[in-house]
């Protein structure tokens, strides 16, 4: 019978191993002045270097160097006082040199580690993920597959290259195993990753879309038998494109040895892909020869050699850490873990933490912002912070703050920003949602509804108060909500002698 | 060292992409093999204690700005492959994963 | 009259005094190689058009008054190993057949900001791996002294154009002598710069950490001149040097070498240098004493092995720089029939692109360079790379310039050593430790070897970053030799062609 998960842990220790690439967000590429936007029409963002044309020379762009250090102080790595480019040599059509311009035996950065927190039976845990290296290298040029067996004409395949992304600076950061995670190694992988994204996020390094590629995970995974001591053979697992996906395609892969192996079968060391749909991994396809990469010393770049002082620039620079962060903010803004989740999720942290720092209070600021406007945004089907800006929501709650505008006037002056009728103030002006204080009208609308429920009003004269409530709605309602709810019953009960 | 076989010549080969005839295996692997015996003597010369030179010209931190400069028109950037299609070039089908 | 003959400087000075166009020097240059190219096959392309054109410009902005560059309207010989925008550029191979590149060399950017006119591409040794010319697809270049032999290489077709007067410049490029062999063979002058004097960008990589571009004349001035007008810091090319230029020009005028240290290479002579080299090498040592200068014997023990290392570094380095030409992007594409995968079509290509040299060199790389073996070639090699410098370095500390013959031998025939890699390696041995080092290396005629009555070349090499040295000295010899002769040598170069 086969294994389930429960079964494979029962039976095996899994040991992990993660290499994250990260693409950087600096304006050029990591050899040559080529713009790096995403999404540029094909072979618009290239030039000789990039092409890899005969002749051409690659030159260091320094914020990636920079990028690289920033990296690596905050993953607590050591910055190596010398440090050099190599050639991994191979052919593959999408890299224009057929060779990758990396970091081979001196990385820019060796030795750091990175705490990640995990719910486990007993509680919140943290587990030490060590980092081995981090080092800098060029992203390689997309390929299309056109025709073949889903294409019209039958045995027409070829391939389309476009190499706007190829050159793009990337960062390669390799963990060193991860034992002892016991059960929760696809979580503990998971949370490496989340973690890592955020942290990079936070250094305003890349843009760590995972769904756009900035951000890429290859998720090693071995098992071995309890209480062997000897490591198993590992699987890699490429193509894992989503926090979730790195979960699944772990756990997956775990059920997937432990089965093999159950069966006396052996793991053979290979590349497999995640598939999204099944959460399984399928083998990818094994080349003819095994590769040498043949690495030596880039004699077309020299040596990295960052000054000391400046490194200790860069340190100080340094933002706080997410995880701190985020302890700490729950803790100001007094938010309840689920909410605070749900923030988190929803990737509106720094959106509700800049409407904060505008004077705004925070339970307000969380509230419009995974409210109203989120659920606008998933109307839409736009990201929340394409349709206001902390700006024009701290304004708002200060005006409701100050009693300028009601709850539900303030919702009209949202919708209306949302709707590009200008800055708040500018909607307010243009419905006319001002709050209405001013007595006399409110008393002629107060008048009016006595007159249409004279009964209700009887009763209220008759000392039951909460009758009221049915004439106030009836004077909100005949103010459109302008009205200041708290003045109206004071002036109600005052005019029914209460 | 030297004493390279043909195999072994047949391995690099593949390695560097040249898909040599039998003949042409055969003659290299006679020819690097005098070559290699030539060659063999920097091993006496190079003691562990002399330290490798990759570069004649001890520069380091040699680094640009990260500003963008203009890119090739992708006229120019498709000016040279042989076939071209969609703005891309076009190549025989990709067979295997890249790295 | 004809101004094909004269040197560089003299056209610049009559173009300067409007004694001829820079349109009608170009013309008589184009003349000359029609009528003697058929012979000689320096040229793989030329690029009338181009030329024209740049040389009107430059006859335009002379009339206008505008201030040009001393070689402005001078004609120059491009080795087909540098980049030129729309221009075709073969690097002497098959595989790049075709390929006209986007975009222009920074040598070639500095060319035609000089003012200097680019008459069109000359033949090389495929992607310069040879000493020879003989490994060119497109055919041998033949020596204008004697055309059944070979004019050096790898740049046979720079080093002929300029003995044969089809140009008075060209711009070679040396990765283990490849400008001072053929220089000393055509009984021409060919200098190689310091390394990263010269920028790199838009040369086509052999060996990145020894290739080096730089000037080829047929006088020392000349070389000078187009020295200056080449040299200096390019941001494209990350070992380039930052820093000022050696006044190289005003070396090369200086003659005068009173008190100098001259320090003479005991391992780069004697067995194995053919005895009429010998000879020759020998009387102008005795010219340059008469001129004041002190020769030094110094000793580079290490020299021995340059040969080795040579052969395990630059073929590495070139097994990696040349994988790009796999046919997806540019060049030659074999085999693409629509059945086979890109993966062999890049072997047939490569397979039917590169010549046999090529080959050999990239499949020796790609040995040396493979897991178990890294150790034991390149790296031995790069250790070997660190002994020579420290030779020259100790040498350096007793001469202020070292000198050798440039090549062991004249000219060879055609043929005579194609099909022995290893003694057509030793043609280098020379020029090889120049390169290893990254040092400055010239080569300029010294006569006439007796038994052959073929040039002779003197090499001179001077610290990194102190070319001007080695200019004073080669312009001192320069003169004294001519003053002995009574004429240049180069004169004496056969009139070929119909008179």
């Amino acid at each position: 019978m086969a294994l389930n998960y429960d079964g494979v842990i029962e039976k095996y220790e899994p040991t992990l191993g993660l290499e994250v690439h990260v693409e950087l967000n600096t304006n050029t590429k990591m050899f040559c002045g080529c713009a790096t936007a995403f999404g540029a029409e094909p072979n618009t963002q290239t030039c000789p270097v990039c092409l890899g044309l005969p002749g051409s020379l690659p030159v260091v762009n320094e914020v990636a160097i920079e990028s690289a250090i920033r990296i690596g102080l905050a993953l607590n790595c050591s910055i190596a006082p010398f440090s050099r480019f190599a050639r991994k040599n191979y052919f593959y059509p999408d890299m224009p040199k057929d060779f990758q311009i990396s970091q081979y035996d001196e990385p820019i950065c060796v030795d750091g580690f990175l705490d990640v927190e995990i719910d486990t039976d007993e509680g919140v845990k943290t587990f030490r993920v060590d980092i081995e290296r981090v080092h800098m290298e060029e992203d390689t040029g997309k390929s299309l597959h056109v025709g073949g067996s889903t294409g019209r004409i039958h045995g027409a395949e070829y391939s389309l290259l476009d190499y706007n992304r190829a050159g793009i600076p990337l960062m390669e950061i390799v963990t060193k195993m991860i034992p002892g995670t016991e059960k929760y190694a696809p979580q503990v992988a998971r949370a490496y990753v989340t973690e890592l994204r955020d942290i990079l996020r936070s250094l305003g390094v890349s843009d760590v879309k995972m769904e756009q590629g900035s951000l890429r995970c290859d998720a090693n995974v071995s098992l071995s038998p309890r209480g062997s001591g000897k490591l198993g053979t590992r699987s890699e697992t490429k193509n894992v494109n989503s926090l979730r996906s790195v979960e699944r395609a772990i756990h997956g892969e775990m059920i997937r040895q432990g089965n093999l192996l159950e069966n006396g079968e052996r793991i053979i060391q290979e590349t497999r892909h995640f598939l999204e749909e099944s959460g399984e991994t399928r083998p990818g396809r094994s080349k003819e020869t095994a590769e040498d990469y043949r690495y030596f010393q880039e004699p077309d770049l020299v040596p990295v050699a960052p000054d000391a002082t400046w490194i200790e620039e860069i340190r100080a620079s340094l933002p706080e850490r997410p995880s701190v962060r985020r302890k700490r903010l729950q803790v100001d803004w007094a938010v309840p873990d689920k909410e605070m989740t749900a923030m988190i999720n929803a990737e509106l942290l720094d959106t509700v933490e800049a409407t904060v720092k505008l004077g705004a209070d925070p339970t307000k600021a969380r509230t419009w912002w995974l409210g109203e406007i989120s659920r606008v945004a998933n109307e839409k089907e736009v990201e929340a912070t394409s349709l206001m800006t902390p700006a024009q929501v701290a304004e708002i709650i200060l005006l409701v703050a100050s009693g300028e505008l009601t709850d539900k006037l303030a919702r009209a002056v949202v919708e209306g920003v949302i709707a590009g009728e200008g800055s708040p103030r500018d909607v307010i002006e243009k419905r006319g949602l001002k709050v209405v204080s001013d007595d006399s009208a409110l008393m002629a609308a107060i008048e009016a509804a006595i007159a249409t429920q004279p009964d209700t009003a009887q009763r209220v004269r008759d000392g039951n108060i909460p009758a009221a409530g049915a004439l106030i709605g009836a004077v909100m309602k005949a103010t459109g909500g302008a009205a200041d709810a708290a003045r109206v019953r004071e002036l109600l009960l005052q005019h029914l002698g209460q | 060292m030297a004493a390279i076989s043909r195999d072994e010549v047949a391995h690099l080969a593949r390695l560097a992409r040249i898909e040599m005839s039998s003949d042409e295996l055969d003659h290299l692997a006679s020819e690097l093999d005098q070559i290699l015996h030539a060659v063999d003597r920097v091993q006496e010369a190079a003691k562990d204690d002399v330290p490798p030179t990759s570069h004649p010209l001890p520069l380091k931190n040699v680094t640009r700005p990260d500003v963008v400069v203009p890119s090739l028109t992708p006229q120019d950037a498709l000016s040279g492959a042989p076939a071209s299609d969609e703005q891309r070039f076009k190549v025989p089908q990709i067979l295997g994963d890249a790295e | 009259m004809s101004f094909i003959y004269k040197t560089a400087a003299e056209m610049a000075s009559a173009l300067a005094n409007k004694d001829v166009s820079a349109v009608d020097l170009a013309n008589e240059h184009f003349a000359r190689i029609e009528s003697v190219d058929g012979d000689v096959h320096a040229f793989l392309h030329l690029d009338k058009e181009g030329a024209l054109a740049q040389a009107k410009s430059v006859d335009e902005k002379r009339a206008a008054g505008e201030k040009l560059g001393p070689l402005a309207g001078v004609p120059l010989a491009l080795k087909d190993v540098m980049a030129q925008k729309g221009i075709p550029t073969t690097c002497g191979s098959k595989i790049l057949e075709g390929w006209r590149p986007p975009y222009d060399a920074t040598v070639v950017t500095r060319l035609k900001d000089a003012g200097i006119v680019i008459l069109g591409k000359t033949n090389m040794d495929e992607f310069a791996m040879g000493s020879s010319t003989e490994n060119s697809a497109y055919g041998p270049t033949h020596n204008p002294w004697d055309l059944t032999r070979i004019p050096g290489g790898s740049g046979g077709g720079s080093s002929a154009s300029l003995a044969a007067f089809e140009a008075p410049l060209a711009i070679g490029t040396d990765t283990g002598g490849s400008i001072r062999q053929p220089a000393a063979v055509t009984g021409t002058v060919g200098v190689k710069p310091t390394y990263g004097a010269v920028s790199r960008y838009g040369l086509v990589a052999f060996s990145s950490s020894l290739d080096q571009a730089g000037p080829c004349a047929r006088t020392v001035l000349d070389a000078a001149l187009l020295h200056e007008v080449i040299a200096g810091h390019d941001a494209r090319d990350s070992s380039s040097i930052n820093a000022p230029v050696p006044a190289v020009v005003a070396a090369a005028k200086k003659l005068d070498v009173k008190g100098m240290k001259i320090g003479v290479i005991k391992e780069l002579g004697g067995e194995g240098f053919q005895k009429g080299v010998s000879e020759r090498f020998n009387e102008a040592l005795e010219e340059l004493v008469k001129a004041g200068a002190d020769i030094v014997e110094v000793s580079c023990p290490n020299f021995e092995y340059a040969l080795a290392a040579y052969y395990l570094i630059a073929p590495s380095e070139a097994s990696s720089n040349l994988a790009r030409f796999d046919s997806m992007r540019y060049g030659l594409r074999v085999g693409d029939d629509g059945s086979r995968g890109a993966e062999e079509v890049m072997s047939l290509t490569r397979q039917a692109g590169f010549g046999k040299e090529v080959k050999r060199r990239i499949i020796l790389g790609t040995y040396a360079l493979s897991s178990g073996y890294y150790d034991a070639y390149y790296g031995s090699a790069q250790r070997v790379r660190t002994l020579i410098m420290r030779d020259y370095e100790a040498a350096f500390a007793k001469a202020d310039v070292l000198v050798s013959p440039t090549a062991p031998t004249t000219a060879f025939k055609i043929g005579e050593k194609a099909d022995d890699p290893v003694a057509m390696y030793l043609n280098d041995i020379a020029t090889i430790p120049v390169n290893m080092a990254g040092i400055g290396g010239m080569s300029l005629p010294c006569g006439l070897a007796p038994e052959d009555g073929l040039p002779v070349g003197f090499q001179i090499m001077s610290p990194a970053m102190k070319d001007d040295l080695m200019y004073q000295v080669g312009g001192t010899l320069e003169a004294a030799l001519n003053a002995k002769w009574g004429s240049t040598l180069i004169s004496q170069a056969p009139a070929l062609g119909a008179k």
